[in-house]
């Protein structure tokens, strides 16, 4: 029979095949399950493994999807490895873009294009803000920041109701529920013509790089981590829990309302009750598929757009629900917590019973 | 010779593997039926995996193990408790979020209440003299008082073989006298004792035959009232320990300070501090011993900045006032402290040795925060030549040391940073003779380089080695202080009772 086995230390292999592995099985599942509804199931994996990668504009399109993802995790790798559970920032990315959609309707014809760095900036602003009031909260009065954050998703969906449904509804707009569209000044500036890449891209691989250097070049970074895998150790050294748990959850709302500006002033244009697209829960899968590593985590927002252009594909050329982007999304995040198992454990066949 | 009277135990050619390493190769031991037999050994030298053996907690690869006569294959601790075989572990098999009663409850069978078994913990305690409250929860307890849960926890079981792994590190010298008259009076009602100490006089004293191991095989077999210290180690670590030079030193100027220290406890199980007063010189090892859990690590915790709520003026450092400065600027100003646990407080478990570094010294680091990593490494591997200790090199993660090999490198990591002012507390818990005596030594060169030492440890026997002055430390109160040449053995443990007022006031 097979058996877990305790490693002497965790694997280091494993730390890395796991993901790797977990991506397989989820495929081999997906197949199945694609059998299973009756489709062809190599023109399922077509749409999620070829078709987002077949030419350099559908690149594009894997690109703009990635970029949310990747700016989101990125915040939430600092964040996690903090040992602080910020789980809301779905509700962060949101605020963001109402932050940034708000300063984005302030623009008339005259505006300069300055107005953009403003924006984005407002959307880094709004974000920090909503992560704020949970770190607060915690630090306060040691209110769970897991609850916090993500009730706190719900209430930042209803801010934005009201307003696109209120106030900030387009007069002009045969009272949809929406804003009217922002100033082409507003438009985060695109890379080339003819895809909708922006640099938000280019941000965003900035922000691997920094937060690289932060995690494992810096003080802070240390002292932040050490806060996470060993409070003892980082109460000995002297490293302030307060701070960290402040600088984590900053960093990961920062980042989220940052994806926020960068949707709702890129390929969206302007503000509706549709923002919320589940980046800011997606972004924790990617986080950890990409082991909280800023390199990884490249990889996994790349794999988890996949999944999100795999999904609309197969719903309108198959005929699938779109939910199969979900569907995909935890089956991958499963899998990944069964592989994980292999760090620490080895698989032993014994034959019988010793 | 009752030759006619099965042994209790036999033990034949065990041989267990792990991963990279041989921990037992062919041993064999035979128990007879109400003797007391120790084991003796470095850490490392494979006792504690044995005794796991005989526990039913790990499988031997292979090897027989008769019990009683009878061949059995005990396939895990319930059924070796079944079969009166009862084991007070090194390393504590303890609950933390459960309280003590809990824990018991948890190795006994389930016939009983929860109320009767807190009821029979009481009695035990009282009987051996083991205070400790039942509803308290673990982690509350101090490394000390766990070991004494777990001592009445083997004893509620009313073993027929009993295995001790070092029970007495922890426990006053009138407590370690208590305990050997329980344990001679179960050997006298026919209970099987194995002990495991490294102490050689308390092996003399208890126990009338003895099994030395040493790199996982059996290197003798001895009756140890016949034995000298020098015979016995020769066999343990196949050569005598280094003896420490230790010369009487006018001590310096006075670098660290204590001046009526009071501080609440900071939580409901801690113990609070009753205006304490210590001082520590240029040149000068001064220890503090007790029993744990007297408020030593709530001291500590005061001393070195971890907690910063004492008043600012009750705490000097080399004549300023630090009591609410945190630990960083502590170090800054020279005083380093060697933390009681290794891994999760004095080292990030799955973090590098270098990565390590970082905790308490900052040469690898810019003003502006920046981390040179080939500085980090350099310093880390300097570490671990100058100190000897054995680590795949400065990239392997703390928790694959051994602890004797961890400690070396947090003891060297403070000492290379030059302090002032250095606190250690417990430098030799669960550490091997071997890395014991070289962490003493260093000690005391660091002394006789200026630092001023303050050592906290449960060992006396440590204590009177290195220290130049002694504190005692009980009921969150420490005693005067006193020479180590006008100290004896007795009038410490009397002291470790809170026996040394009023006349001893300075």
């Amino acid at each position: 029979m097979l058996k877990l086995e305790l490693r002497p230390q965790a694997s280091e292999f494993w730390r890395y095949a796991s993901p790797v592995l977990a991506l397989l099985i989820t495929v081999a599942l997906g197949i199945g399950l694609f059998v299973l509804l009756g489709k062809d199931p190599l023109r399922g994996l077509q749409m999620f493994f070829w078709e987002p990668v077949k030419s350099a504009y559908a690149l594009g399109e894997l690109m703009v999807k990635a970029t949310p993802l990747l700016v989101i995790a990125l915040g939430l790798a600092v964040c996690f490895r903090s040992n602080v559970w910020n789980i809301g920032a779905e509700g962060q990315f949101v605020i963001g873009a109402v932050a940034a959609g708000g300063v984005a309707l302030l623009a008339d014809k005259e505006t300069g294009r300055w107005i953009v760095v403003v924006v984005v900036l407002a959307g880094v602003a709004g974000g920090m803000f909503w992560a704020g009031i949970t770190a607060w909260l915690r630090d306060q009065f040691h209110a769970n920041e897991i609850l916090v954050s993500l009730m706190l998703v719900y209430v930042a969906d209803m801010v934005l109701g009201y307003l696109v449904y209120g106030p900030w509804k387009d007069p002009a707009g045969y009272n949809f529920p929406q804003t009217k569209t922002f100033e082409a000044v507003t438009q985060i500036p695109r890379l080339m013509s003819g895809s909708r890449v922006s640099v938000g891209l280019i941000l965003a691989l900035t922000g691997v790089a920094a937060v690289w250097v932060f995690l494992f070049r810096t003080r802070s970074g240390f002292a932040q981590q050490v806060g996470g895998l060993a409070p003892s150790a980082a109460r000995y050294a002297g490293f302030s829990s307060r701070k960290a748990l402040w600088l984590a959850l900053l960093t990961s709302g920062g980042a989220a309302g940052l994806a926020g500006a960068l949707e709702v002033a890129g390929p969206i244009g302007q503000l509706t009750p549709y923002i919320p697209s589940g980046y800011g829960f997606a972004a924790i899968i990617v986080a950890y598929v990409g082991r909280l590593h800023p390199i990884g985590i490249v990889f996994s927002a790349i794999l988890m757009s996949m999944f999100y252009i795999g999904g609309e594909l197969a719903q309108s050329r198959m005929g699938l629900p779109k939910s199969i982007t979900g569907v995909f999304q935890g089956l991958l995040l499963f899998s990944l917590l069964a592989c994980d198992t292999l760090m620490a454990y080895r698989l032993r066949w014994q034959s019988g019973r010793a | 010779m009752q030759s006619n009277e099965p042994l209790r135990l036999s033990l034949s050619n065990i041989t267990k593997r792990y991963p990279g390493v041989v921990a037992n190769r062919s041993v064999s031991l035979s128990v007879k039926s109400g003797e007391a037999h120790a084991v003796l050994g470095e850490n490392g030298a494979g006792k504690s995996t044995l005794m796991k053996i005989i526990y039913g907690a790990v499988k031997p690869d292979e090897g027989a193990v008769q019990y009683n006569g009878q061949s059995v294959q005990i396939r895990n601790p319930q059924q070796a408790r079944a079969l009166g075989i009862s084991m007070v572990f090194q390393h504590f098999s303890l609950f933390d979020t459960l309280s003590v009663a809990e824990n018991v409850w948890l190795g006994l069978d389930r016939t009983l209440s929860l109320a009767q078994v807190t009821e029979r913990i009481s009695a035990k305690a009282t009987e051996y003299g083991l205070d400790i409250d039942p509803s308290r929860p673990v982690h509350t307890l101090s490394v000390g008082e766990m070991q004494r849960v777990e001592i009445i926890r083997a004893l509620l079981t009313e073993p027929q073989l009993l295995i001790l792994d070092e029970p007495t590190s922890v426990l006053t010298p009138q407590a370690v006298d208590k305990l050997f008259v329980v344990l001679k009076k179960l050997v006298s009602q026919g209970c099987s004792l194995l002990y495991i100490s490294h102490k050689l006089h308390e092996i003399r004293e208890l126990c009338s035959a003895c099994t030395v191991l040493r790199g996982g095989e059996v290197t003798g077999v001895c009756d140890p009232r016949e034995e000298s210290n020098a015979s016995l180690s020769r066999m343990m670590i196949g050569a005598e320990p280094p003896a420490l030079k230790h010369q009487d030193r006018t001590p310096g100027a006075l670098l660290f300070e204590a001046r009526h220290l009071s501080l609440p406890k900071e939580d409901q199980f801690g113990v609070n501090l009753v205006d304490i007063n210590l001082q520590v010189c240029a040149g000068e090892v001064v220890g503090i011993a007790g029993v744990s859990g007297n408020g030593q690590r709530e001291l500590l915790y005061a001393l070195s900045g971890e907690d910063t709520r004492a008043a600012a003026d009750s705490v000097h450092l080399d004549g300023e006032a630090v009591g609410r400065v945190g630990p960083h600027q502590r170090r800054q100003a020279g005083l380093h402290f060697v933390p009681e646990e290794r891994l999760g407080r004095g080292a990030v478990p799955s973090l590098s040795l270098s990565h390590n570094m970082l905790l308490t010294r900052s040469e690898a680091m810019s003003p502006s925060g920046w981390i040179d990593m080939q500085v980090l490494q350099a310093q880390a591997q300097k570490i671990i030549q100058q100190f000897n200790v054995k680590a795949n090199g400065p990239q392997a993660p703390a928790q694959s040391l051994s602890g004797g090999n961890l400690q070396k490198f947090i003891v060297g990591r403070e000492i290379d940073a030059q302090p002032k002012v250095l606190l250690v507390s417990q430098p030799t818990w669960g550490v091997d003779v071997g890395a014991a005596a070289q962490i003493r030594s260093e000690l005391l060169a660091l002394r006789d380089a200026g630092c001023a030492l303050l050592v906290v440890s449960e060992e006396l026997d440590e204590l009177f080695e290195i220290s130049d002055r002694l504190y005692v430390m009980a009921n969150g109160k420490l005693s005067p202080s006193i020479q180590r040449k006008d100290a004896t053995v007795a009038q410490i443990g009397e002291w470790m009772s809170g026996l040394w007022e009023p006349h001893a006031e300075t």
